[in-house]
């Protein structure tokens, strides 16, 4: 088995997945199946084959700097679950000592 | 059945230009037919009604005015639901984002009304694009026209589904591993997808942002041609977008002609886990080919068989990174209580679904210091290696051809708990997305064992996309002139 399930639990905490112990127990064979199977990979001869991360080879593309119009407050919050002050309200973020 | 309804695209714009009908009355009995079928089918998971209506009533406003309007004016088109639309929600398929009404339109949606399409409702999808069967919906799964208990494919499964069911003459579409093509051939419908950074993805939520190439799906080959052409083309707002003209689509789907073409048959794509009855129409595809005068040969593409591996390391890592936006923050879902990362990790999990929740953590491991090299660079490395096993086929052959999916519809259930055989359904289509190039999806026939359909898969190089809709539409007619009508004549799915 290629990876275990306090890997996947670990994994999960640092991809903010706050699992149940059953979906760990589901996951974790089924994820080592799919990791056994994208292994393949090393067995291909690639020493000196530069890496590709997109198809097109554009670099920077850049465009000139001009204001132009873009959403008002109320059409960026209209999604927020929680709104204060024209702003996102979200949970505290610091946890007291 | 309405007469209108089973008209393709193009026929509609014809008789709404010459007045024979309106804009209005297209779309009311496109509207019908969704009100009449679509609890069966699934198809939607938002239908505009009125507000198509009103849509339709402006085409037909400026018509009367005289305005000169482009073909798909009052054509209705149903939109996968990734696009985001304003006045419409976009869930991408999932709980995560329902109910949420995106407050910016996406570029080609924002083209489609410009050019008097008319928007008539949201398509269901695999979660985030994530399937091959729609099965990983968080509404529930589309049933395919030709038979509701098999899938219609996926992730595009509802856009292909409402096409085929007669429900809009065309749907937009996204393919990041085949999400177009193999939905399209499962449902007998043509599908394409364009060159990489062809369609703009502004305003297309991102599942894997170096492979998401949004296209058309229709019932013909020209209609096809009509959505890709009005979609496409350079967009400011999408820095992946390639700034060069809009293939000659249209003009290639109106000249179906394939003498002298050399056509490359992929070596790879046969053998153990392709059905006998695919295979066959496959073959009688070549044959046909070859017998309207193309010079057909075969061509070993070595690294093709990794497709499917560095893929399932490529897209999960870009959709672990893209998917984090997914915070509860901001917009769509929050749940649970306690400190900011608290309510995110519940969040996540109350929100995302099965598939969703796989690849996150799988692209997280890919991505993992430790495992990097290993496994991402390596798989970054094969996409090199595809690409150039592309460049050495389009140094012999101006097109290369395959099956499009290994088998037909699959049993719904059957899958939806292996991720592994799910994945098999893209064996096929894997090789253009990593490459970035043109695919299209059309149907060759109906497989013996099943009598359900069967897709040819054309591919070109990267913005050589006129090419796929030359060879499709020749196959097309053939093909029709062969069986005495079009294969979707057959369906039987909704006569039950």
């Amino acid at each position: 088995m290629p990876i275990t399930r306090d890997e996947v639990a670990h994994l999960a905490r640092l991809s903010r997945l706050a699992l149940s112990d059953e979906e760990l127990d589901h996951l974790a064979p089924q994820l080592g199946q799919i990791i056994e199977a994208v292994a393949q990979v090393q067995e291909v001869a690639a020493d000196g084959i530069p890496p590709t991360s997109h198809a097109t080879g554009l670099t920077n593309v850049f465009r000139e700097d001009e204001p132009a119009p873009c959403l008002t407050p109320e059409e960026a919050l209209s999604g927020a679950p929680a709104v204060e002050m024209q702003r996102f309200k979200v949970p505290r973020i610091l946890v007291e000592e | 059945m309405d007469e209108l309804i089973t008209m393709t695209a193009a026929d509609l714009s014809a008789a709404m230009a010459a007045g024979e009908v309106s804009a209005a009355e297209v779309t009311t009995a496109h509207l019908d037919r969704i009100a009449a079928v679509d609890d069966r089918v699934k198809a939607f998971l938002h239908v505009a009604g009125d507000d198509a209506l009103a849509q339709a009533r402006e085409v037909d406003a400026r018509r009367k005015a005289g305005e000169p309007l482009g073909p798909l004016a009052g054509v209705p088109v149903a939109v996968k639901d990734l696009f985001t639309t304003v006045g419409m929600p976009t869930t991408c398929g999932s709980k995560i984002l329902q109910g949420w009404r995106p407050p910016y339109e996406s570029t080609i949606t924002r083209r489609l009304r410009d050019a008097g399409a008319v928007l008539i409702g949201k398509t269901n999808m695999d979660e985030f694009a994530m399937g091959s069967s729609t099965e990983n919906s968080g509404f529930g799964p589309s049933h395919n026209p030709w038979d509701l208990d098999k899938v219609p494919g996926g992730s595009s499964g509802g856009s292909s589904a409402a096409v085929a069911a007669y429900e809009a003459p065309l749907a937009l579409g996204t393919d990041t591993g085949g999400s177009i093509r193999q939905p399209a051939a499962v449902c007998g419908v043509v599908g394409t997808k364009p060159t990489y950074g062809g369609s703009s993805r502004y305003g297309v939520v991102a599942f894997a942002s170096s492979l998401d190439t949004p296209g058309p799906l229709g019932r013909t080959v020209l209609d096809a041609a009509l959505l890709h052409e009005v979609m496409s083309g350079h967009d400011p707002m999408d820095s992946t977008s390639i700034n060069a003209p809009v293939p000659p689509v249209v003009e290639a789907a109106r000249h179906a002609d394939v003498a002298g073409l050399r056509i490359g048959v992929v070596s790879e794509f046969s053998g153990d886990g392709y059905q006998p009855g695919v295979m066959t129409r496959f073959t009688e595809a070549v044959d046909l080919l070859e017998a309207l005068g193309a010079k057909v040969t075969e061509i070993s593409c070595p690294h093709f068989k990794y497709a499917l591996p560095a893929y399932y390391l490529i897209a999960p890592s870009e959709a672990s990174s893209n998917l984090a936006r997914f915070d509860g923050m901001r917009y769509g879902l929050r749940t649970g209580t306690g400190s900011a990362e608290e309510v995110m990790a519940l969040t996540r999990a109350a929100g995302f679904g099965a598939e969703v929740k796989r690849r996150i953590i799988l692209g997280t491991y890919a991505l993992s210091s430790g495992y990097y090299d290993a496994y991402y660079g390596k798989a970054q490395q094969v996409r090199t290696l595809i690409i150039r096993d592309f460049d050495a086929a389009f140094s012999q052959v101006d097109v290369l051809i395959s099956p499009v999916t290994p088998t037909t519809a699959f049993p719904l259930g059957e899958r939806v708990d292996d991720p592994m055989a799910m994945y098999l359904a893209d064996l096929c289509t894997i090789p253009t997305d990593l490459a970035g190039n043109a695919a299209i999806s059309v149907p060759c026939g109906l497989a013996d064992e099943d009598g359900l359909p069967a897709g040819l898969q054309v591919m070109a190089p990267p913005l050589a996309d006129d090419r796929l809709y030359r060879v499709a539409a020749a196959v097309e007619a053939a093909l029709e002139q062969r069986w005495g009508h079009p294969l979707l004549a057959e369906a039987k799915g909704l006569a039950r």
